[in-house]
């Protein structure tokens, strides 16, 4: 009788003295095949997933435009329509433009960077539950999701960032030293929006209603967030803890922040260094870490 | 589950007289023939169906705010319970076609085992990780062939160099051609199923689990995929195959289990499987 039919019968109490299957299964060193890998093994496994990440980003762009006539030009006509819209209502509409100077480039550099962190939090949101029959047929750390959907949209933010500095210059803004930190407050917000990303996407991935949500949600968030005015001109009357909280709004952060090197011609007040860097990290721990939380229940709906 | 025990013991003993004259081949080449690879212990597996309403709960937004009003959960949400306590062990080297009507649990069971549903009761011990030949989900139609090889195989988990490897090797066995220089959304239903199982049998996998891959493309790459099978079997691999096509399970398999309702209905050689499975 061959072995394979012994350890079965074994296994099967076939007579003899009845072998568990879970004890057969410990005799050879088989584990179960669901688990959820400790924290250092996850980021190890989401590293050597690197290429498929960037892979996947930019499969995503390429094959996002594949359609259209114009191609890949809409990743610079996207942002520039985006801008335009918001001048037109705001600047000459609604004449915003009187109170603040230079009001164009204060606009598209909102429009810009909240642009960013918005697209990112939307497709976050998406990033599990749009892909499930992905995640029902391969084996990966599920984290890599959010973050090839991050990727994809730092990819598209480079074109936005030509954009933006084209126009800054052409407003007749200088181009001062500041503009050498330009990539440091774009790492600190790349970092806030995977946080972000990830915590989206465990939320996105089990509560299905909220990709409906979204819209208003960013909305608000956009209105918010002193992309149109200023926050510290318009909120005097209002009471001190909501100015506070405006403030804080890590969106709001991340677009002073980009005014003053862009716009202002000023170093970043210490008071913004800290809020861009608590989010940053904040959002990174706690998105990471809550949607690692969930990692072997991802696909299972 | 007596009738799975009862059938088993009636199976085993003949079984394994013509196992023995199959296993053969690869038994001797490989020491690691015949040890188990992956054990399946009592596996339920429940899922969750969105949208799944009977006719008259359904898409009224009047209905939806009477259910929350009444603390009602989703009447869309129906349970399945898709694989009722299946229990079998598979060894190196072997090939196990799994049988069934449609909706008879066989995709489900494969998914438990690669580990991608979890169970509700019971468990499925592997060693390594098993794989289902399911790279195509990866893959984007508006994409080139070459650039969906490139991410397919990074998406099964290859390295830079893995894939520069293997690349001239996928876009021989498919046998496309130079349609890899085309979107994968112009191939035919053929070339496209040629790719995917090109893209997804190029990693050697421990199990590999092949769910209706081999149904689409013509005589001459059915006979390429199988050889193929076949080198992963002697190089001590198990594979799962399901298939509606049962010549193609009689070719390729030494083992048979046939699914019912989310329980084994009859489990052993192929021949006597599918006999009854076709008089059934």
């Amino acid at each position: 009788m061959s072995q394979p039919e012994s350890a079965l019968a074994e296994a099967q109490g076939g007579g003899r003295a009845p072998e568990s299957l879970a004890a057969l299964a410990e005799r050879h060193g088989l584990r179960r095949a669901i688990a959820r890998p400790s924290m250092p093994a996850y980021l190890r496994q989401l590293w050597d997933r690197r290429h498929f990440i960037l892979t996947y980003a930019t499969s995503r762009n390429v094959s996002k435009y594949s359609e259209s006539m114009l191609g890949q030009l809409w990743q610079v006509l996207t942002p520039l329509l985006n801008a335009a819209v918001y001048w037109l209502m705001f600047g000459v509409i609604l004449g915003q433009s009187k109170s603040i100077e230079n009001y164009p480039a204060f606009l598209i550099t909102g429009v810009m960077v909240f642009t960013f962190t918005q697209r990112t939090v939307i497709s976050g949101a998406k990033s599990i539950s749009s892909n499930l029959s992905l995640i029902r047929a391969l084996h990966f750390p599920r984290a890599s999701l959010p973050l090839a959907y991050t990727m994809q949209e730092l990819q598209q933010l480079g074109y936005s960032m030509a954009v933006l500095v084209l126009l800054v210059l052409v407003t007749g803004e200088p181009i001062t030293w500041l503009w050498l930190l330009i990539p440091v407050t774009l790492l600190m917000q790349l970092v806030f929006n995977i946080g972000m990303a990830m915590f989206m996407a465990r939320l996105g991935a089990f509560m299905r209603d909220l990709n409906q949500l979204m819209p208003f949600i960013t909305r608000t968030w956009l209105y918010a967030s002193g992309v149109f005015y200023a926050i510290d001109d318009k909120t005097r009357e209002l009471p001190e803890l909501l100015r506070w909280v405006l403030e804080f709004n890590p969106a709001a952060a991340y677009i002073e922040f980009m005014r003053d090197l862009l716009i202002y011609q000023r170093f970043p007040e210490r008071w913004a260094w800290v809020t861009c860097l608590f989010w940053a990290v904040f959002a990174l721990i706690v998105g990471f870490w809550y949607f690692w939380r969930a990692e072997e229940r991802y696909g299972r709906g | 589950m007596a009738e799975l025990t009862e059938e088993l013991s009636q199976v085993a003993p003949q079984h394994s007289e013509t196992q023995n004259s199959e296993t053969q081949t690869p038994e001797t080449r490989n020491p690691k023939v015949g040890t188990p690879t992956v054990i399946v212990d009592d596996l339920h597996i429940v899922y969750k169906v969105y949208g799944a309403a009977s006719e008259s709960e359904k898409g009224n937004a009047a209905n939806a705010l009477m259910r929350i009003l009444r603390r009602q959960g989703r009447p869309q949400m129906k349970e399945v319970h898709a694989v009722k306590g299946v229990s079998f062990v598979a060894h190196h080297g072997d090939a196990i076609g799994i049988i069934g009507r449609n909706g008879s649990g066989k995709s489900t069971l494969l998914r438990a085992i690669a580990g991608l549903l979890p169970p509700h009761k019971g468990a499925v011990y592997t060693n390594g990780q098993p794989s289902l030949l399911g790279v195509n989900a990866a893959l984007m139609k508006e994409l080139t062939g070459e650039r969906n090889i490139i991410l397919g195989c990074y998406a099964m988990g290859m390295s830079p160099a893995e894939v520069r490897e293997k690349y001239d090797e996928i876009v021989d066995f498919s046998g496309i051609g130079d349609f890899v220089q085309f979107p994968m959304s112009t191939y035919s239903s053929g070339m496209g199923a040629r790719l995917r199982f090109a893209i997804s049998s190029a990693k050697t996998h421990d199990v590999l689990l092949i769910d209706e891959a081999l149904a689409t493309g013509d005589r001459e790459f059915k006979k390429k995929s199988q050889q193929r099978i076949k080198q992963m079997r002697d190089s001590a691999g198990t594979v799962f195959l399901v298939a509606h096509n049962l010549d193609v399970i009689e070719e390729t398999c030494n083992r048979v289990i046939w699914l019912h309702k989310g329980k084994i209905r009859m489990e052993g050689d192929p021949q006597e499987v599918l006999e009854a499975y076709n008089k059934a």
